[in-house]
């Protein structure tokens, strides 16, 4: 009894000294102030920003992640509220990050290395049924292949919440397309209806994104449009439709890191990891498919990453 | 012919004429009737400019006005930052994954144990028992520490809450000033949706769980200012008069004698505070106060239905165990109180021998880890039970379902739809008007039209006029099913506990739950959107009609037994006539239920006013917001003045006394 006792305190003591003396190994950093980084409600923002946390933690960095949401967040990053929000896509984020930079307030730190894709997706399944996808010719044919009671004889196409943007009523019309477009509240109700369709191999056609675990849980492809041009979206006689704009395929672009301006004053260190940060699109996938199709926890998942890729982000930090 | 069958006469035939106008007036070119430019204005963007104004150069001259919000942030943060430590955290050293826990929170069976001992002593065993139960449940399914967050945070938003409601309670009861100034606010805190105002809360009191803490404030006082006020009002005059007499000075006879003999009346209203700060932990967990709100919304978007209804069941769990407790306490302090003597011992034998076992289960708690944490080993889960289920639905009766959506919208839902957006504007305003006067006289009449211009003003009409009809319908079904449940529960005592838990579940349980579910059956849109508003708005029309029913007077019951009714002419005849004012009621929180639901629905794509504040929300734009969140709030008010003042009718024409419920 009293050897464990003896054992006990001793662990205690133990646990005590070792963060003091783990502080005192590393970099001293240039302020304990707590670092906060954004949390949105994806899960591959959550493995993101839990990497990037642990990363400035072993630095020696004090880390806060916090709740925020993710247009809201902007208003908090320009006060310096909040100070980091590590996954802005340029597909849904970009015209809210530029005017968060435009006035100097907000900093983008680049590229995540990681790539946005946002299209028009459809189960392989649906390739009997409406032959020659995934080019989107074949939509122009089969329009009553997609259709549900509320729609016929168009086609149903769910897209994402109206915020997220998108130009889909354009693209319809544009293209020429016999579709209607059924904006869904939020992305999980978007999934829902995918499950549900995908249970009963029924026809669905709607918006999916990548980074995300649909397009690793379902077969399926994306539909293949005349490729995105900056011009396409400005100038009407570009592409097959000489008199309207959007008659092309969605842009895919980088996901940014963006950070309040103070950041790299305050604590210059972490400012220089964060900007060093990259992963790629399979790295995360892979992350993404362990959490929600696996059931594997988020901390967990950020662990085994740390483990197993030491000497890249020790290369971040500059140890 | 009576007064009562010619006004149903003059409603029927307008009624006839509107249909003739929705249906004819696009023909004729008629519809929509443009709005004139002076009737537009641009409210959103006064707000915006007001809010940014406030918060970017308001100043007190020392400090700015953000400084103030800050500061009362931080305040607040204090006691909450307590309770985390408390419950969730105990103190530890270090950070992140290397962080060591040098005095652990408290342990689940700690927690539990002062619950069911809380339980005891407030009611006896078998409330105890029940509280024990549900906390063993948050343990078992591994919810423990969400929950723990979830209460921390009512924990601190009850006491502030009730502390805020009181205040402003005794001051409209002591100054009819206030009082008059008060109760539009009142109004307006209980009807306009939480998600306008959540921009406004962040930019002022920043990120995190504070704001989110607020908004669950804000959302949850007005109850108890007005239960108190009223509970002032109704304590005997005797009682004043006694106390002036004794010589009380005011604080005396406040203190000392209105607020105490007003308690049993004060505890309803906190346990009004208590079950409304529960109903906002999802939207607090979306501004970052985590929790179990947070469980919930991340395992739907897993589409982890199991997980999600969990999880939404732990919140139900902690919301049915507070009510019980606080309803238990409410009805302890009527009982009066045996004064007991001797040494603090004596006097606290029960409170310290809890407190000591408490204790020695934290103590002990250092030695067995599966005293302090529930093991992981044990924890249970519904695994797939859940989806499977959802899926055995969906592939197997999917059909049937489409068939029986297909009907409703067809025969029900569209032509309802495209009637009141056929309408014109002018002719919707006369009739508000004209109900106005008929129920309340000229005043309610200039009100109605008010609220009505106001609507038209802010350029939201069609979206109104899509909020009213999916309300509109949302609310009919729930009365088709409400009452009839409402009948059977008055009827029989086990039927009432039956309905009565279901009822219990499906108000405290997160609709996101059965969101989804509805949505995988139903798809997106409008369909599902009705679904989730019908279950939901359920409660109040079982509830007050069930009420109703069981208070008619037994000596009217007698005399149509007497005189012969049968059991249905009883029910018809006699019951439901006198029980008809209680169910106005009912229909009026019916309403009141269904439009704060609109805006959850949103998530699910409806076009209407919820979602007019729910893309300004993600937006962050204050304005727009609040602006759709005040034409809500006056749809609200208008339906609510209406039947307040049809109620007072139908009572004054039963010959039933009472007062009409604000």
């Amino acid at each position: 009894m009293l050897k464990t006792h003896y054992l006990g305190t001793a662990a205690l003591l133990a646990a005590l000294a070792t963060p003091v003396l783990m502080t005192a190994a590393q970099a001293e950093v240039e302020s304990m102030d707590p670092i906060k980084l954004t949390l949105h409600d994806w899960t591959g923002q959550l493995i993101t920003t839990g990497l990037m946390a642990a990363v400035l933690e072993e630095a020696g960095y004090n880390v806060e992640q916090v709740q925020a949401d993710y247009l809201a967040q902007f208003a908090g990053l320009k006060t310096g509220d909040l100070h980091v929000a590590m996954e802005i896509w340029e597909t849904t984020g970009r015209e809210a990050m530029d005017e968060a930079t435009a006035g100097g307030e907000v900093v983008n730190l680049g590229s995540t290395g990681m790539q946005a894709i946002e299209e028009w997706w459809f189960p392989d399944y649906m390739k009997e049924a409406c032959p020659g996808l995934p080019d989107w010719q074949a939509l122009k044919g089969c329009a009553a292949a997609f259709a549900t009671p509320e729609t016929a004889p168009k086609g149903r196409y769910l897209g994402a919440p109206v915020t997220w943007g998108g130009f889909d009523e354009e693209r319809v019309a544009a293209l020429g397309l016999d579709f209607e477009v059924i904006h869904a509240g939020t992305d999980a109700a978007m999934f829902a209806e995918l499950e549900s369709a995908y249970q009963r191999q029924a026809p669905i056609l709607l918006w999916v994104y990548a980074p995300h675990w649909a397009p690793l849980k379902y077969k399926g492809e994306w539909v293949k449009f005349p490729p995105y041009e900056p011009a396409c979206y400005t100038d009407p006689a570009w592409g097959s439709n000489p008199d309207a704009t959007h008659d092309c395929a969605k842009p895919t672009g980088p996901i940014w890191k963006v950070a309040w301006k103070g950041v790299a004053e305050k604590w210059p260190g972490a400012a220089k990891a964060i900007e060093a940060f990259t992963i790629s699109n399979d790295e995360m996938g892979a992350m993404i498919s362990a959490v929600d199709l696996e059931g594997a926890s988020i901390e967990d998942t950020v662990a085994g990453w740390m483990d197993a890729n030491e000497t890249t982000w020790k290369g971040w930090i500059g140890q | 012919m009576n007064p009562l069958a010619l006004r149903s006469l003059l409603w029927l035939g307008l009624f006839a004429v509107s249909l003739a106008l929705a249906g004819f007036a696009p023909a004729l070119g008629l519809a929509p009737v443009p709005v004139p430019f002076w009737l537009r204005v641009d409210l959103a963007g006064a707000i915006s400019a007001a809010m940014r104004w406030l918060v970017e150069t308001a100043s007190f001259g020392l400090f700015t006005f953000k400084d103030l919000t800050r500061a009362i942030a931080a305040l607040i943060d204090l006691p909450y930052q307590g309770a985390r430590f408390v419950l969730v955290e105990g103190l530890r050293e270090g950070r992140g994954s290397r962080a060591v826990t040098l005095i652990p929170p408290l342990g689940w069976l700690t927690v539990t144990l002062v619950m069911t001992a809380l339980g005891v002593w407030a009611k006896g065993w078998r409330l105890g028992l029940f509280l024990g139960l549900c906390f063993v449940y948050l343990a078992a399914f591994g919810r423990w520490e969400s929950a723990m967050i979830t209460l921390a945070s009512i924990v601190i938003a009850v006491p502030i809450g009730v502390a805020g409601g009181l205040v402003l309670g005794v001051a409209a009861y002591l100054w009819p000033l206030v009082n008059r100034v008060l109760s539009p606010v009142l109004d307006l805190m209980q009807t306009v949706p939480t998600f306008a105002y959540l921009v406004p809360i962040l930019f002022l009191f920043g990120f995190g769980p504070v704001a989110a803490l607020l908004a669950t404030v804000i959302y949850a006082m007005p109850p108890m200012v007005r239960v108190t006020t009223l509970a002032l009002r109704s304590v005997p005059t005797e009682l004043e008069e006694l106390s002036r007499m004794v010589g009380c000075t005011g604080r005396q006879r406040l203190s000392k004698v209105l607020l105490p003999a007003a308690l049993p009346d004060l505890m309803v209203g906190v346990n009004q505070v208590i079950m409304l700060s529960l109903n906002m932990v999802i939207i607090a967990s979306m501004i970052g106060a985590g929790g179990l709100g947070f469980d919930v919304l991340n395992a739907l978007r897993r589409l982890d239905i199991g997980a999600g209804v969990e999880a939404g069941l732990a919140i139900t769990a902690l919301a049915v165990a507070l009510d019980r407790l606080s309803q238990a306490m409410a009805q302890r302090s009527q009982r009066p109180g045996v004064v007991l003597r001797g040494s603090v011992w004596r006097r606290h034998r029960w409170g310290l021998s809890v407190l000591a076992m408490a204790l020695a289960i934290s103590l002990l708690g250092w030695a067995l880890p599966a005293l302090q944490t529930w093991p992981e080993s044990a924890t249970l889960s519904t695994k797939g039970f859940w989806s499977d289920l959802v899926k055995y639905i969906n592939i197997n009766y999917f059909d049937q379902l489409e068939a029986v959506k297909g009907a409703m919208l067809g025969w029900l839902l569209l032509p309802v739809k495209r009637f009141l957006l056929a309408l014109p504007w002018p002719w919707v305003l006369a009739l508000l008007a004209l109900a106005g006067a008929q129920l309340g006289g000229r005043k309610l009449a200039l009100t109605c039209a008010a609220l009505g211009l106001f609507i038209l003003s802010t350029g939201l009409w069609e979206q109104a006029m899509t909020t009213l009809y999916l309300c509109g319908v949302s609310v009919l079904i729930a009365g088709l099913i409400g009452v009839p449940l409402g009948v059977l529960a008055a009827s029989s005592e086990t039927a009432a506990r039956v309905i009565g838990a279901v009822i219990d579940t499906l108000q405290t349980l997160p609709s996101f739950v059965y969101l989804i579910p509805v949505v995988m059956l139903f798809r997106v849109g409008d369909f599902s959107a009705m679904i989730a508003v019908v279950l939901y708005a359920l409660a109040p029309a079982v509830r007050y009609s069930a009420h109703g029913l069981r208070s008619v007077p037994p000596e009217l019951i007698e005399a149509g037994t007497v005189c012969g009714c049968t059991r249905w002419q009883l029910l018809t005849r006699i019951r439901l006539p006198s029980a008809l004012p209680d169910m106005l009621l009912g229909l009026n929180q019916t309403i009141m239920l269904a439009l704060s639901m609109l805006v959850i629905t949103a998530l699910v794509g409806t076009r209407d006013l919820g979602q007019e504040v729910y893309i300004a929300l993600t937006r962050a734009d204050t304005g727009a917001g609040l602006v759709a969140g005040l034409a809500i709030a006056a749809i609200a008010i208008i339906a609510d003045r209406l039947i307040a003042a049809g109620a007072a009718q139908a009572r004054a024409r039963l010959g039933l006394q009472g007062e009409t419920a604000a």
